[in-house]
């Protein structure tokens, strides 16, 4: 793909950081797999740490991040992310290495290795986008599917007495010693955004001190799983999915000032 | 860098599973993932005791699917890794191997086999030969496959297994059974750091002096470039037939020969002792890579003149590759044992005098 839609000579304002690619994203409109993966990027891009990172791309929308992200990637089997990336951290401990996943992905076919591998506090960051559906499949019912929500395989709506609960995985794991920071964060306003990104980078930070799991819950969206305009989606997160779902820190560290974001990074 | 020191060559009385845990570290295994089953799990005990004080990592998987994605990142970091399990835990492994092979990442996996189908039973069986060397996964993908008859055979085969696994970046695997797994052989082992190891510049180690992003993957939406990374695999499928390994004894002025593989390729030399003592001209052959196939070698042995007995611990996997390589240019006969049970001489060569 051509880096430059513009005419370079053009061109005002370039937000082009190294860490991403030109590849203009597969994602549909008003997705937000595309804001997550440009705040995680631009976080390893402030942080200037591009050459020590390695990611693992899930089964799932997200499947072709190694096209966006421009760090070392492995592409993992479905749900195998944790297991992979523990793989990559035990060999390179020195490594930034973190995982990207669904919510299938990491609450349902690989809810064992999610957990265990927070439960042995593998010193990774797990990004977890959980937009409450398959949206790689078409739409199908997720382990966090909101209770009476339609989708291709509940269509009347997710019986919670047949079909569970939505899972609160983030919850659950947050009880484990191995977890060092969780946190559920959103993509839904430019301001969610950058408190996303604050939450991203303190995660790096504690990865470099060697504390632990860092675990980052982003609640997203998936207009077309969902069926609903981009604009609807936001009214959806904010009315439902943060009804089981709510932004805000789940386990934050004891010790204070652990992290030392630089002024510059705090904009 | 931590220095621990390097053991030099040894001969010692060992178990099988023990003695192959020891051949990986001297062949200087960067990384072990594995998870307890019978009758394998002295690997990763053998491991968890020895490597605190030795070099290499191991770490005990909450199951075999998470052990085999642990190998493949760890591989794709560019590690030397292996992983060991028996029947129901490879089964386990399937789709994770079927990713490696696609991504062409070089590791050493182990089969200490066991009766099956379903739970079975912990005695020796070879009834994994086809998950073996047919692929086992989806799609169309080979290990290289290494059938150890000793103890000794399977220290030797955890080098042979990284070196070929290294060589062609392809998962290798040693198929054994719970027999080899449990017998205690006198073994040579073979100095450690003799099995240098360079990490691949393809590997997934970050972008070091900016050079181009590196992508572990086994994903190709495009039919067009998914055949072309199939063809790429079958030349490399194909250039592997350089590496075939066999042995034949008495073979020349055979009317008869036994072919078999592992366990029973030990018990068919005693069958073809006792033949001779009858006054029968039988021969021994043993495939030792069982991917690739020597199936030239065994066409060459077939005519008219001469029939085959194909002696395995299952229900006649091996058998039908014989078949196929032989091609109707002699009779082929077989004898199986199912379900752990191990065949006895006597039975065999009673068989072979039947066929005759
Ligand atoms: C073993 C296996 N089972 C099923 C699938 C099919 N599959 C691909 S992606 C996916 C669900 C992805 O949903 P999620 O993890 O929530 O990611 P999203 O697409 O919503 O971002 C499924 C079931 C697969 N690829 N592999
Ligand atoms: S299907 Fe849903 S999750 Fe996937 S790209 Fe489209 S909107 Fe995003
Ligand atoms: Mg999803």
């Amino acid at each position: 793909m051509e880096q430059f839609l513009i005419n370079p000579e053009c061109l005002v304002y370039d937000n082009h950081i190294e860490t991403l690619s030109s590849t203009p994203f597969h994602y549909c409109p008003g997705c937000g797999h595309g804001v997550a993966h440009k705040v995680l990027m631009e976080v390893i891009h402030e942080l200037g740490i591009q050459e020590d990172t390695i990611g693992v791309a899930p089964v799932g929308c997200s499947v072709f991040a190694y096209h966006y992200m421009n760090v070392d990637m492995q592409e993992a089997a479905h749900g195998r992310a944790c297991a992979v990336a523990t793989g990559i951290k035990r060999v390179l401990p020195e490594k930034y290495v973190f995982s990207y996943q669904g919510d299938g992905d990491l609450a349902a076919i690989g809810t064992a290795e999610t957990v265990h591998a927070i439960n042995r506090g593998e010193n990774i960051l797990i990004m977890f986008i959980n937009n409450a559906i398959y949206g790689m499949t078409g739409g199908q019912m997720a382990p966090t599917t909101m209770p009476g929500q339609k989708t291709s395989t509940s269509p009347y709506g997710r019986d919670v007495l047949s079909m569970g609960n939505p899972l609160k995985i983030t919850e659950m794991i947050a009880q484990l010693p191995g977890a060092y920071y969780v946190t559920r964060q959103s993509v839904h306003t430019p301001k969610a955004v950058r408190v996303l990104k604050k939450a991203i980078l303190k995660a790096f930070q504690y990865q470099k001190e060697k504390k632990g799991t860092c675990f980052i819950e982003v609640v997203s969206n998936c207009p077309s799983g969902w069926k609903m305009t981009p604009v609807d989606t936001i009214s959806y997160i904010e009315n439902e999915m943060f009804k089981f779902f709510p932004p805000g820190d789940i386990k934050v560290p004891d010790a204070k000032p652990l992290v030392t974001v630089t002024a510059e990074q705090e904009n | 860098m931590e220095t621990k020191e390097l053991k030099g060559k040894e001969t010692r009385l060992m178990k099988g599973n023990e003695a192959m845990a020891e051949a990986a570290i001297r062949a200087g295994m960067d990384a072990y993932f594995g998870y307890p089953i019978t009758p394998q799990s002295e690997v990763l005990e053998y491991l968890t005791e020895e490597i605190p004080n030795r070099k290499g990592l191991v770490l005990q998987a909450e199951s075999e699917v998470a052990a085999i994605n642990m190998v493949y990142g760890a591989a794709g970091a560019g590690a030397r890794v292996m992983t060991s399990s028996s029947s129901p835990g490879v089964s386990l492994m399937q789709e994770g191997i079927s990713y490696i092979a696609s991504a062409e990442l070089p590791c050493l996996l182990v089969n200490v086999s066991r009766g099956g189908p379903g739970l079975g039973t912990i005695q020796p069986s070879q009834g994994d030969y086809f998950q073996a060397v047919k692929g086992g996964g989806h799609g169309d993908y080979h290990l290289i496959v290494l059938a150890p008859s000793s103890v000794q055979e399977m220290v030797d085969f955890v080098f042979e297994g990284f070196r070929l696994a290294e060589k062609y970046r392809n998962p290798a695997m040693i198929l054994a059974d719970g027999a080899l797994g449990q017998m205690m052989e006198k073994v040579e082992l073979p100095a450690e750091g003799s099995l240098p190891h360079i990490v691949p510049d393809w590997a997934t180690t970050g972008m070091k002096n900016k050079r181009p992003q590196n992508v572990i993957t086994s994903l190709h939406i495009q039919p067009e470039k998914m055949e072309d990374i199939n063809l790429h695999l079958q030349k490399k499928y194909q250039d592997m037939e350089s590496e075939i390994k066999f042995e034949q004894e008495d073979t020349d002025d055979a009317e008869v020969i036994l072919v078999a593989f592992g366990l029973s390729s030990r018990i068919c030399k005693k069958v073809a002792e006792l033949a001779r003592e009858k006054g029968i001209k039988a021969g021994t052959f043993r495939p030792i890579t069982l991917y690739p196939f020597p199936s030239e070698a065994i066409s060459r042995l077939a005519g008219p003149n001469r029939k085959f007995l194909v002696v395995e611990m299952n229900a006649g996997q091996m058998v039908e590759d014989v078949r196929l390589a032989v091609n109707g240019k002699s009779e082929v006969h077989f004898y199986g044992r199912m379900g752990g049970m191990i065949p006895m001489p006597d039975e065999i060569l009673a068989k072979l005098e039947s066929v005759l």
